[in-house]
């Protein structure tokens, strides 16, 4: 990177350079030298007076450019107030946009790539957006002064209006604009005392975006229409790692609309002049697969030998070995009248909305994509691998997503290969849009993997754990990271490792063990914690009722003993606003659980009652510490929200492979949270003056433990495996 | 073989063949985008409009019966509708995806029922999956759109230290 390469010498490079230097820069990520600076070669880095995340139009109006998608997190409104609060903006009249994706300017400072996720769109921009803000407002701030003829420090700002109180003399952003402009934008702007926030915290922060939602005007991928743009569908093979054998596009090329078939590495795509008649050319191909390399195992079978390898019976190998991720003491010596349980957690769909798509235009040395990218470096990337140009050089527009819960984030960028590998074949930079059907989507993996759980924990002569035994079994998603592969994947055993309760227990010895599956795997919502919090607080609670204690006090003196301060404020918020421990109404049992994750704690106690068996939910009383409350009323959304989700799964969700062919393939048979299943979630923000940590996955993995600690608490009978509703 | 289709008042020849469903034809040919692809199987309700009034899963009806049926799409519904203001200002959406539907189901039942019980909503609502996990909001609003009272909305401590 020491030659600087510049779109003119790579216009003239060769094709064999090119393909070379995506490999270097593809390269650049696994050694972890400034990849963005790498990746945004080829790159527009040039931005207006105020820098890349701000623009200010010739009427005053302020734009918040936002570097992370939108995909229902709310962070659009977030990353805008923060912008406002600093600059002293009228928040009614800012608006938000989406960045184009250049990893230099627009890397999640968490991960050195333009991304989202691990609830950081929020942490991750604090610092740096609040600094633009307040740069901006000072270079305002000094055009005023120096027309005024006023000192700097009695100018002030409020909803977008400059003013000197001495010489009764005020300007609007748009006034000042042209003079604004020329500052110089200071190198360490000063900051607001938040004690002095007039915005952030405060009910006045609403989402940006709700009237587009609500009007049908909001723009997703599955709603790009351009100028000759084909539709795609792509027939896939029925087990995973299974090639095309032969095909015959035949009779699917006979369907009015069909264009043309191609082979693509996943499978035979029909572009068609719609949907409608992509799908029926689709459903016309007659495809044989090879499926020499596939995997048949049934997801039974591969829970089975994942029980097989934490009771011992089946011994780890070379290749696959045990790692331990908290120990201390001699198990050897526990002693005493041991707790054991174990917990089987089920493959799970994220299931979104908008199934996955993508738009790609290929052309000779340009590629467009235009859909709602989540990880837009590694998108970068993959497409450039494709079609051998420089990844900076790869034009994204990201649009808002129907979701993700993670989906749209995977290292090999699935659907959008699978879209450029067919844009490629059409080329000419003709536009193709990739449309995968909800059972494309459903069966497509990337699933939550499988986990299993052994817990064995020995109490003291108080009652509490002495000793913590703990095996977790479950494949890698971090496997194929271009980050390279951790040593240890922490995202299989977060929440139990840096548990308050193994803290506090004198004796740990908890280990790894992650098998090779042929089912691509993937981060769900809230991740490791989708099993870690249930195994923890659920254990927990087990162990409470054992000791003969009561659940919350029981947390109460372990969070003391462990110094889990935060812990202990949101379960004594919960607490008091549930009026725990008074009894829960005819018919209704209470469970608790808390847990941290993404930085934020979050502790639930719900109500809940068996009908015909079924959990049903209702009230949910929820209180976190996320840090700095940005939107109180966004943060009370996204608990709302990833209760049902985490709720969803925990009753219903589970994918099951038979013969290695996943059996759920719509809503139908992968059944998810209605209406009027949906408890009702009252959420209270724990005040607090550290930096803002993760909204958007700490509120799911709660619900599934705190319904469980419920059944517990009315039949005594401890849930061993997920979902609830088996079938 | 074009028919012709009355969208939102107003006459529209399509060109689509006869079985094709009425949401592709909205979606492709029409460009009446805010209508949404979930299932293909009347499972989700995201891609609801209303067929003389009626919640219709336009994923599963062809437009060959549709010639003499008057459809409705959030297209029509102008931006300010009752139930889109409630909407907006209960910040229902999250991703958004689903909304559209929704609130067609939400509009056609305060049409019919103005003042819906708890009941009500769960026979007009729960044929909707909204896997952001909005559905609280969706009551409250629909509520709030007919003029009820919705539950009090989660009280949320100050954020201040």
């Amino acid at each position: 990177m020491n030659a600087p390469l510049t779109p003119a010498n790579i216009t003239g490079a060769t094709r064999r350079e090119v393909v070379v230097s995506a490999t270097l820069v593809g390269g650049a990520l696994l050694v972890g030298c400034s990849p963005g600076d790498l990746l945004s070669v080829g790159a527009k880095t040039e931005f207006g007076a105020f820098g890349p995340f701000i623009k200010i139009g010739a009427d005053g109006a302020v734009t918040v450019v936002s570097k992370h998608i939108e995909f229902g997190q709310g962070n659009h409104t977030g990353l805008a107030a923060i912008v406002a609060e600093e600059l002293d903006a009228d928040w009614t009249k800012v608006k938000v946009e989406q960045a184009p994706a250049i990893a230099k300017v627009y890397a999640n400072t968490g991960m050195g790539v333009q991304g989202t996720g691990g609830s950081s769109a929020i942490s991750n921009s604090w610092d740096q957006l609040r600094k633009a803000g307040a740069s901006a407002r000072a270079m305002f701030v000094e055009a005023a002064a120096n027309k005024w003829s006023a000192p700097v420090g009695e100018i002030s700002v409020k909803d977008s209006v400059v003013s000197h109180a001495g010489s009764a003399k005020s300007a609007t952003f748009a006034e000042l604009l042209p003079d604004a402009a020329k500052v110089t934008p200071p190198a360490a702007p000063t900051l607001k005392d938040p004690k002095t926030f007039t915005l952030i915290g405060t009910d006045k922060v609403r989402r940006k975006d709700s009237q587009a939602k609500s009007d049908g005007t909001a723009r997703f991928t599955q709603d790009v229409h351009l100028p000759d743009m084909l539709v795609a569908m792509v027939a896939h093979a029925p087990r995973f790692g299974a090639k095309v054998a032969t095909f015959d596009a035949a009779e699917a090329k006979k369907v009015p609309g069909v264009v043309e078939v191609y082979q693509i590495p996943t499978g035979v795509a029909v572009v068609a002049e719609n949907t409608w008649a992509a799908k029926k050319g689709r459903d016309a191909l007659s495809v044989t697969w090879n499926e020499d390399a596939a995997e048949k195992r049934s997801s039974a079978t591969i829970l089975a030998q994942y029980k097989d390898l934490a009771s011992g019976k089946t011994p780890a190998t070379d290749k696959m070995k045990w790692q331990a991720f908290e120990s201390k003491g001699d198990i050897t010596k526990a002693t005493g009248d041991a707790f054991e349980a174990t917990y089987d957690f089920p493959f799970l769909a994220h299931a979104t909305m908008e199934p996955m798509n993508c738009v790609a235009q290929v052309s000779m040395g340009k590629a467009k994509l235009t859909f709602g990218s989540q990880i837009p470096t590694v998108d970068q990337l993959n497409t450039a691998k494709i079609v051998a140009m420089l990844p900076g050089a790869v034009e994204i527009e990201t649009l808002f997503a129907g979701g993700s819960f993670g989906r749209r984030a995977n290292f090999q960028s699935d659907y959008v290969a699978e879209c450029v590998e067919i844009a490629k074949k059409v080329g000419k930079d003709r536009p193709v849009k990739l449309v995968w059907t909800r059972e494309d989507d459903m069966t497509a993996g990337y699933f939550r993997p499988i986990v299993h759980h052994t817990v064995r924990v020995t109490l003291d002569k108080d009652g509490y754990p002495a000793s913590w035994r703990h095996r977790v079994v479950t494949q890698s998603i971090m496997k194929g990271s271009p980050m390279g592969e951790p040593k240890l994947d922490e995202t299989a055993v977060e929440g139990t490792k840096g548990s308050p309760y193994l803290k506090a227990t004198p004796i740990v010895d908890a280990q790894l063990i992650q098998p090779d599956v042929g089912v691509p795997v993937l981060w769900w919502r809230s991740v490791g914690a989708t099993h870690t919090a249930f195994a923890m607080e659920h254990t927990i609670d087990q162990l409470a009722r054992k000791a003969g204690k009561d659940p919350v006090e029981y947390r109460r003196a372990i969070y003391t003993k462990a110094g889990a301060n935060r812990h202990l404020a949101v379960l004594n918020l919960a607490a008091e606003k549930a009026g725990w421990p008074k009894a829960a109404a005819d018919g209704w049992s209470r469970g608790v659980a808390v847990h941290e994750s993404f930085g934020s704690v979050v502790a639930q106690i719900a109500e809940v009652k068996l009908v015909d068996g079924v959990p049903k939910l209702g009230k949910v009383i929820t209180a976190v510490d996320c840090g700095t409350a940005i939107s109180p009323d966004q943060i009370a959304a996204q608990m709302e929200g990833g209760t049902c989700y985490g709720l969803s799964a925990a009753l219903f969700g589970q994918v099951t492979l038979k013969d290695g062919a996943v059996e759920q393939t719509n809503f139908d048979t992968y059944r998810v949270l209605r209406n009027t299943e949906a408890p009702t979630v009252e959420t209270y923000i724990v005040p607090s003056g550290n930096a803002p940590s993760g909204v958007g996955e700490p509120g799911t993995p709660v619900i599934a433990p705190a319904v469980a600690n419920a059944i517990l608490a009315m039949t005594g009978q401890g849930t061993t495996s997920l979902p609830f509703v088996k079938a | 073989m074009a028919m012709t289709l009355d969208v939102n008042g107003k006459p529209l020849a399509v060109k689509a063949a006869p079985d094709t469903p009425l949401l592709w034809v909205l979606r492709d040919e029409l460009q009446l985008t805010g209508t949404k692809y979930g299932c293909g199987v009347s499972q989700c309700g995201a891609c609801t409009v209303l067929v003389d009034g009626q919640p219709t899963r336009s994923c599963v009806t062809p437009i060959e019966g549709l010639a003499a049926a008057k459809i409705t799409t959030i297209e029509s519904l102008g931006g300010a509708h009752p139930v889109q203001a409630a909407w907006v200002k209960h910040d229902v959406p999250q991703c958004g995806y689903c909304q559209s539907g929704q609130i067609m189901s939400a509009v056609a039942l305060l049409a019919k029922t103005p003042k819906p019980t708890e009941a009500d909503i769960d026979g007009a609502m729960d044929g909707h999956i909204c896997r952001c996990g909005t559905y609280q909001r969706i009551r409250a609003a629909i509520k709030d759109a007919a003029g009820l009272t919705p539950a009090a909305v989660a009280p949320v401590a100050p954020a201040k230290v």
